[in-house]
């Protein structure tokens, strides 16, 4: 399982250097953090938008299988067994999920057993040593999941038992500490990898768990969501004036201008008289609903200390009407507002 | 020999990197696709993992916000 960091990098290749044929598999939840804010935001423009997985695999020369999970990951973050971490990341869940498609999948192909980059104690919810069998089994891969750069403190799996890998040469690293890894990566002449501390998945950033939380609120409790939810809970500043509605406010002009794909699904909003952001409107807005949006808008566009502000309001048919408004002050705004 | 396109537009990397990869199994060998996206993300993506999948790029273009990939399917 390729995740694009160092730990699966270093255990591919540890039983690759075992003389043992190695396929990457990846899965994309929708929460990944890489590609789409590279995407998005004008201001990331300068940053490789590479994405790390595919680049670990073309640096180990093994393929890569992509794998969309999009609609089964649904039920593991609404329904994690295991709970959630310090935010909305089900983590345990998470890998338990992955593992177990891991093994369908090797079934299906082929292959004899999965490798993962755990170490025990790397992370506080889904590598302690507690979990690492509790994953096993709970995935159904039991004695099929070899951790190679923990291995040696847990006991033999099946590889390791037939003699298809040898145990002696996998390794014996714990704990949070990433020096062993970065020492073997040193040695393998690998000087370039992604650090994603943690940070690999929007679930465990506090900002955006507080978006999802609001949008599944908002939504009387239903927590089912689609990929366009997720995607645009990553755009934005994002502003709760009713239960009914939120508006979405471009932050710079890559967030505009992927916000104008969604003009057919969402009321949007800009200025017409200044330049200013583009805005889209979530939920089910009354005509003073709107007037507060426009309020907003303006707040947010280079009009924000005018008297008036031309608003053109959208509608999804594209029909469009301007209204005028005075733009919210710099403190007219209520911070429980803000999402 | 065909030659199918591959709509990706407003798809997100890793997204049509997977629609390419689920597209290219149902061709055959020497089978081109052109795969039309608007995430500039897929410049990188999409020729890393055809390099790494046995494919072949054969032309690449952007313009007007849109990115266009044509690559040739390799033996599996």
């Amino acid at each position: 399982m390729i995740s694009g960091g160092l730990d699966s990098m270093l255990a591919a290749k540890t039983i690759m250097d075992q003389g043992i044929h190695v396929e990457g598999i990846n899965f994309f939840t929708g929460f990944c953090v890489e590609g789409h804010t590279h995407a998005i935001r004008a201001k990331d423009k300068e940053k490789p938008k590479r994405n790390n997985s595919l680049w670990v695999a073309e640096q180990l020369g093994i393929k890569l299988h992509i794998v969309d999970v999009i609609e089964e990951y649904k039920d593991v973050l609404i329904n994690p067994k295991h709970g959630y971490g310090a935010n909305m990341n089900p983590c345990l869940d998470c890998k338990i999920f992955m593992v177990n498609k891991a093994k369908q999948w090797v079934k299906e192909n082929g292959f004899d057993f999965i490798i993962t980059g755990e170490v025990i104690g790397q992370r506080p919810m889904s590598q302690r040593k507690a979990t690492m069998p509790i994953i096993s089994q709970e995935s159904g891969a039991d004695d099929l999941l070899l951790r190679p750069l923990c291995a040696k403190s847990l006991p033999p799996t099946l590889p390791e038992r037939e003699g298809w890998v040898d145990r002696e040469k996998l390794h014996d690293f714990s704990g949070r500490s990433r020096k062993p890894q970065m020492a073997m990566a040193e040695q393998l002449g690998f000087t370039e990898y992604a650090q994603p501390a943690g940070g690999c998945c929007f679930l465990t950033d506090a900002s955006y768990s507080a978006k999802l939380v609001d949008l599944w609120k908002a939504r009387d409790g239903n927590k089912q969501y689609d990929l366009d939810d997720v995607m645009l809970l990553k755009v934005g500043r994002h502003i709760r004036p009713g239960r009914n509605f939120k508006v979405i406010v471009a932050r710079e002009e890559g967030e505009g201008r992927f916000m104008q794909g969604y003009k057919k699904e969402f009321i949007t909003l800009y200025s017409s008289s200044h330049t200013g952001p583009l805005v889209l409107v979530d939920g089910s807005p009354s005509a003073e609903d709107l007037f507060i949006a426009a309020r907003i808008t303006a707040r947010y566009g280079q009009g924000r200390t005018a008297e008036q502000v031309d608003v053109t309001i959208a509608d999804k048919d594209g029909s469009e009407r301007v209204i005028q408004v005075k733009p919210f002050g710099a403190d007219e705004i209520p911070q429980e507002w803000y999402i | 020999m065909s030659r199918e396109t591959l709509n990706a537009r407003r798809l997100l990397c890793p997204l049509p990197v997977i629609r390419t990869q689920d597209k290219v199994k149902q061709l055959k060998a020497g089978d081109q696709l052109e795969v039309i996206c608007t995430d500039p993300g897929v410049m990188q993506d999409i020729p890393a993992w055809c390099r790494i999948n046995g494919h072949k790029v054969l032309e690449t273009s952007s313009g007007d916000n849109e990115y266009i990939i044509i690559l040739e399917v390799g033996e599996s």
